[in-house]
């Protein structure tokens, strides 16, 4: 079980649109997780100033929650207790779906969704509808 | 200059991920398991980022033809809802209940080292390649 937290949620939430909106406004770029990190690996087609601002947006994703962490009671998590072969199958789904559907919660669920794209609202109700069909199955009907 | 406009968009990003624990599996599964001890804090989360982003875009977004920089604004994708997205879609969904994790928080995790994220990460990689290669 975990607490109902919907202050920190709303705030965190916030955040993470102004991050959004920012970096639309400044250099028009879509803040889309799954989007920045398959374009770091399609050097070919872009300049050195575009790869240089993908890799330093992929640093602060992994700087901002050890500097959250090191003044208020906010932190990632340390340990995960599923199996190691989950994790696998899990991960490649997710990489396969966000490369091949062009876009996750973030590019799609906020982004897109925040500007009415039709494509992006149809994308989040279908992941969020298997993601909620995939835990009942889990939870409910193998009971792992 | 553009770098550390992504360095500091990365770090709020990520911020937001921890405070809003979006970053915490469990909170993921208990946000997704309606028919369990649900928790539906993570509504609030999508609810704090759509308002924020959307009264920003439709406010001062959308009027402008470029960004401050001088580059082009993003196009919304006129396409048509095809195979490829919603196969997309779904394949992620699955892998997101499985995990509890996708692609903001999975990078947001990796600052623990845990041996299980970094593994998490290197395959979604390898996935998303595999992912954008198969698109048509």
């Amino acid at each position: 079980m975990t607490e109902f937290t919907p202050v920190s949620a709303l705030l965190g939430g916030a955040l993470i649109g102004l991050s959004a909106f920012i970096l639309m406004l400044t250099i028009g770029r879509i803040a889309g997780c799954s989007g920045i990190v398959i374009n770091i690996f399609r050097i070919k087609n872009q300049s050195k100033s575009h790869l240089f601002w993908r890799i330093s947006f992929v640093v602060g994703l992994v700087v901002g929650p050890l500097i959250i962490g090191s003044f208020t009671q906010f932190s990632i998590p340390t340990t995960y207790d599923f199996p190691r072969f989950i994790m696998i199958v899990g991960a490649l789904l997710v990489g396969i779906g966000a490369g091949l559907g062009n876009g996750c919660t973030s590019g799609h669920g906020i982004c897109g969704m925040g500007r009415l794209s039709i494509r992006s609202v149809a994308a989040t109700i279908t992941f969020m509808t298997t993601a909620f069909i995939t835990v009942f199955i889990v939870r409910h009907l193998l009971e792992l | 200059m553009k770098s550390i406009i992504g360095l500091f968009c990365g770090i709020i990003f990520g911020a937001g991920l921890t405070v809003s624990q979006m970053v915490n599996p469990l909170k993921v599964f208990n946000f997704l398991d309606v028919f369990g001890h649900w928790d539906p804090s993570l509504a609030f989360v999508m609810m704090g980022a759509l308002t924020v982003f959307g009264i920003g875009y439709f406010l001062f977004l959308k009027p402008r033809t470029h960004a401050i920089n001088g580059e082009d604004m993003p196009l919304i994708p006129k396409g048509a809802i095809d195979k490829q997205l919603l196969v997309g879609a779904s394949l992620f969904g699955i892998g997101w209940g499985l995990t509890g994790i996708c692609p903001g928080p999975g990078i947001a995790n990796l600052g623990s080292l845990n041996p299980d994220i970094l593994v998490f990460v290197a395959v979604m990689t390898v996935g998303l390649i595999i992912g954008n290669k198969l698109q048509r």
